[in-house]
């Protein structure tokens, strides 16, 4: 019988528990969630000595099995639980050998519940530097347990982890520590009371919660016999089980532990008091967040340019390839141009996540947290809300799950109900497109008007988000008693492989998140733009022949071909020395009918659209949508992006290249749109501000929505947040466009 | 001589008292602020808050408030540093 053994990684944040479980598991592991949780659970699978197999699970990182948050009560909750599928035939403690005593608590505990357990200690590699000589066999036998020295920047130790695990059965599942001696009656009282069960077992269970809401409490009633003691003494019982650990700890660290004074400090104080100083630490954050947007905008722009110029080159290829038809049609048309959308910002997410990567991994974001917090408080926010924040800028989903770490409740609601104001990536595409339509070119003191503009709407993105944290934390009567605390690590140098997981797994869960929606959308508006019911959409073809030869083009195309034949006449003129008048006429009437017949197409394909199905529910909804001075092909993207954002410009994308053989960019077509009412371009100044304003404050992704229903356990918040940003979108954006109309 | 954290120079260090206002939250003692360890403030955030320490070798940073329960006898000798 070959089962896998159960693994569960263990340990403090900040021990390098990822690295092992990456080094561990190599390319071979998956990402999920725990079920109805956003806590991430991370397995592997992992090749051990006699062709054994290990599957390991990396969970969250726990100072102690006293829980005081959601990522804690994971590792609780499966401990106690033996009828879990993933329960651990052996548990594996990560432990930094700079910060062992620390981290050796939570050790003491799981050793506790009589689990076979291993202890790693990882970062071997600083020990000569740092002045540390341990006695690991001493420490073994002091703890029974086996001890694998590592170090996951060299790569050394993992191999004896695994023999250790392939020999788990050899394990001590003796305890450490004898807990019943801070309350000998009480767990007198206990025993009689569950004769069955394991004493420290009973303990954790019935401390479970005291520092925390009720998850899913496995309760230990009342009994005649036997009385739960009030929160305050069981709390007075933890400081009491806390301080017998620590001297358990101490005494065995005294033997086995030897620390050269002389040898530590140094690197960490220096920086520090750089990084934390009172002007130097503001200027440097500064300079890191804008080199971070600079990344952005400047060096993605190549590799999106790539994309997009092969998924132009892919569609062509398929209608070129495939015999024309139907299938063809939505691959090209409906599936193609969806798909477009959000691949094209990929590389922008990547170099997001990349660099929150290296912010955490260096231990520099904690800084941060430190030199924001008072400032931040005001707001009803904590230090803690930058990160979110931050992230916030890649996308809201990652942000409101790093809200996780805030300790006050309060503060945590807040920071989660204002982080979908920051401007995300989804957004992007909508501002990149409208901002190269509406803002002229120009430029001011060496900076560009477009680029002026976009970093204004990031910075009404923070302001909306500041500005309603204020609101909020006045109107939320919220009594939340709860402490901020937050660990400074050592600095590091990130380790690369590490980073370029974060990278690759945080984008690919996001474009798989949002491809899925898109792809849906796109292929249902496919279905209902290139449909209809009505004979107008049958006899398109017939209608807007005849109405040409008998009214000509429409007032647009008539000039806009004028226009492009003067231009060219102009050009051969410059181009050509000798001109032959007649050879300049022939190759102006051939462009015109060039022209005429391009346009033609176009009026059929748009007076198409506007009679199928689509186009009968987009005017259902253009009176609503007219005030802000869109027209119901806008008014079907917005509606759509309450979806996901970025599904905005692949709706355009699908909506207008429907029917449309011609291929050209959706700038080049929304650039080329009428407005019905006032017959002048459909994308001006004021239409343009007022779908900027619109994009930046409504509350458009239901992933969000989804995530937040899920962190706030209610669908209050969200639909708060629903109606509430997206009324106030609508409003500005009214504003906007009949101010600037 | 008997102070608080928040008390506290930069620089200055202290031994940790035995707790007599009320609890200090457990994530604190599981980290090592336990009577008798020994304490740094290692740097005060702008607005002098949040205060940045170092406990029984853990670097953490708590607010001003938790920062005031912590009872110390101050170490006087600042050779060290």
């Amino acid at each position: 019988m070959s089962k896998n053994i159960n693994v569960a990684l263990i340990g403090n944040p900040n021990t390098g528990k990822t690295s092992v479980f990456n080094q561990l598991t190599g390319l071979k592991q998956k990402v999920g969630n725990y079920p109805g949780i956003t806590v991430e659970k991370k397995e592997g699978i992992c090749k051990l000595p006699r062709g054994v197999k290990a599957h390991i699970l990396d969970l969250p990182g726990t100072y102690s099995l006293n829980t005081t948050s959601l990522d804690e009560s994971v590792v609780v909750e499966l401990l106690l639980n033996k009828n879990d599928k993933d329960f651990p035939d052996v548990a594996v403690v990560i432990s930094d050998v700079e910060n062992l005593k620390r981290n050796l608590f939570v050790f003491t505990q799981i050793k506790d519940l009589k689990i076979p357990t291993i202890l790693v200690i990882n970062m071997s590699d600083r020990m000569p530097k740092k002045g540390i000589t341990l006695d690991i066999s001493l420490l073994e036998e002091k703890l029974n347990t086996k001890i694998a020295l590592v170090s996951t920047r060299k790569g050394t130790g993992i191999e004896r982890i695994r023999e250790l695990i392939a020999d788990y059965k050899n394990l001590s599942v003796r305890p450490n520590v004898d807990t019943t001696v801070i309350a000998p009656e009480y767990f007198e009282r206990l025993r009689q009371t569950f004769p069955n069960e394991d004493l420290y077992k009973l303990w954790l269970v019935i401390t479970q919660d005291v520092n925390f809401m009720p998850i899913e409490k496995k309760e230990v009633k009342d009994t005649s016999s036997f009385a739960t003691k009030t929160k305050a003494e069981l709390k007075r019982l933890q400081q009491k089980e806390t301080i017998l650990r620590y001297q358990f700890i101490n005494g065995v660290l005294k033997e086995t532990y030897k620390v050269d004074r002389n040898a530590a400090k140094g690197f960490r104080a220096t920086v520090d008091k750089v990084l934390t100083h009172k002007v130097f630490g503001y200027l440097i954050f500064l300079v890191i967040l804008l080199t971070i947007f600079q990344a952005i905008y400047d060096w993605s722009s190549y590799p999106m340019d790539f994309i997009d110029e092969q998924f132009a080159a892919a569609s062509n290829w398929i209608k070129a390839t495939l015999p024309p038809g139907v299938f063809t049609n939505l691959i090209a048309e409906g599936i193609l141009a969806g798909i477009g959308g959000i691949v094209i910002f990929i590389p922008q997410i990547a170099f997001l996540f990349l660099f929150i990567a290296l912010l955490e991994e260096s231990g520099y974001m904690s800084r941060v947290v430190f030199l924001m917090d008072r400032i931040m408080r005001p707001f009803g926010l904590s230090g803690k809300s930058v990160v979110p924040l931050i992230s916030g800028t890649a996308c809201a989903i990652p942000a409101v799950m790093a809200t996780r770490n805030i300790e006050n409740w309060k503060e945590r609601l807040i920071t989660i109900l204002v982080t979908p104001f920051v401007t995300c990536s989804a957004r992007l595409p909508v501002y990149l497109i409208i901002i190269a339509l509406v803002i002229p070119e120009g430029r001011i003191i060496g900076l560009s008007y477009q680029a002026l503009t976009l970093t204004l709407l990031y910075l009404i993105g923070f302001g909306a988000a500041i500005g309603s944290a204020m609101i909020l934390n006045k109107v939320l009567k919220i009594k939340s008693r709860s402490f901020f605390m937050v660990e400074m690590p050592s600095y590091k140098f990130p380790l690369l492989k590490n980073v370029a997981y974060t990278v690759v797994e945080k984008t690919k869960s996001f474009v798989y998140g949002a491809g899925k929606i898109i792809l849906a959308i796109s292929i249902v508006l496919w279905f209902l733009g290139s449909n209809g019911y009505s004979s107008n959409f049958k006899n398109a073809d017939k209608i807007i022949s005849e109405r040409i030869e008998t009214e000509g083009l429409t007032g647009y195309n008539t000039t806009s071909i004028k226009n492009e034949l003067n231009e060219y006449e102009t050009y051969l003129k410059d181009s050509l020395d000798q001109l032959n008048t007649a050879t300049l006429k022939d190759s102006l009437k051939q462009r015109e009918l060039t022209l005429f017949e391009k346009a033609r197409k176009q009026e059929i394909a748009g007076f198409k659209l506007e009679n199928s199905y689509i186009g009968y529910l987009g005017k259902a909804i253009e009176p609503a949508v007219a005030p802000l001075g869109y027209d119901w092909k806008i008014g079907i993207a917005v509606l759509t992006s309450f979806a996901a954002r970025e599904v905005f410009v692949g709706t355009l994308a699908t909506i207008y290249s429907v029917g449309n053989d011609e291929e050209d960019t959706i700038k080049h077509r929304m650039a080329s749109e009428i407005n019905p009412v006032s017959k002048k371009p459909l994308f001006n100044l004021a239409s343009g501000i007022s779908l900027l304003l619109f994009y930046a404050f409504a509350m458009q992704c239901m992933s969000t929505l989804a995530i937040v229903k899920r962190e706030t356990n209610s669908w209050r918040w969200p639909m708060a947040q629903l109606v509430i940003m997206s009324v106030f979108a609508y409003i500005v954006a009214l504003i906007a466009y009949q101010v600037l109309k | 001589m008997v102070t608080t954290v928040a008390h506290l120079k930069r620089g200055e260090r202290g031994i940790i008292k035995e707790f007599t206002k009320g609890m200090l939250p457990i994530k604190l003692l599981e980290l090592g602020c336990l009577p008798g360890n020994e304490l740094e403030l290692i740097q005060i955030a702008p607005l002098k808050d949040p205060l940045y320490i170092n406990v029984n070798g853990s670097h953490i940073a708590i607010r001003r408030s938790v920062a005031l329960q912590i009872e110390l006898d101050l170490i006087e000798d600042k050779a060290t540093l």
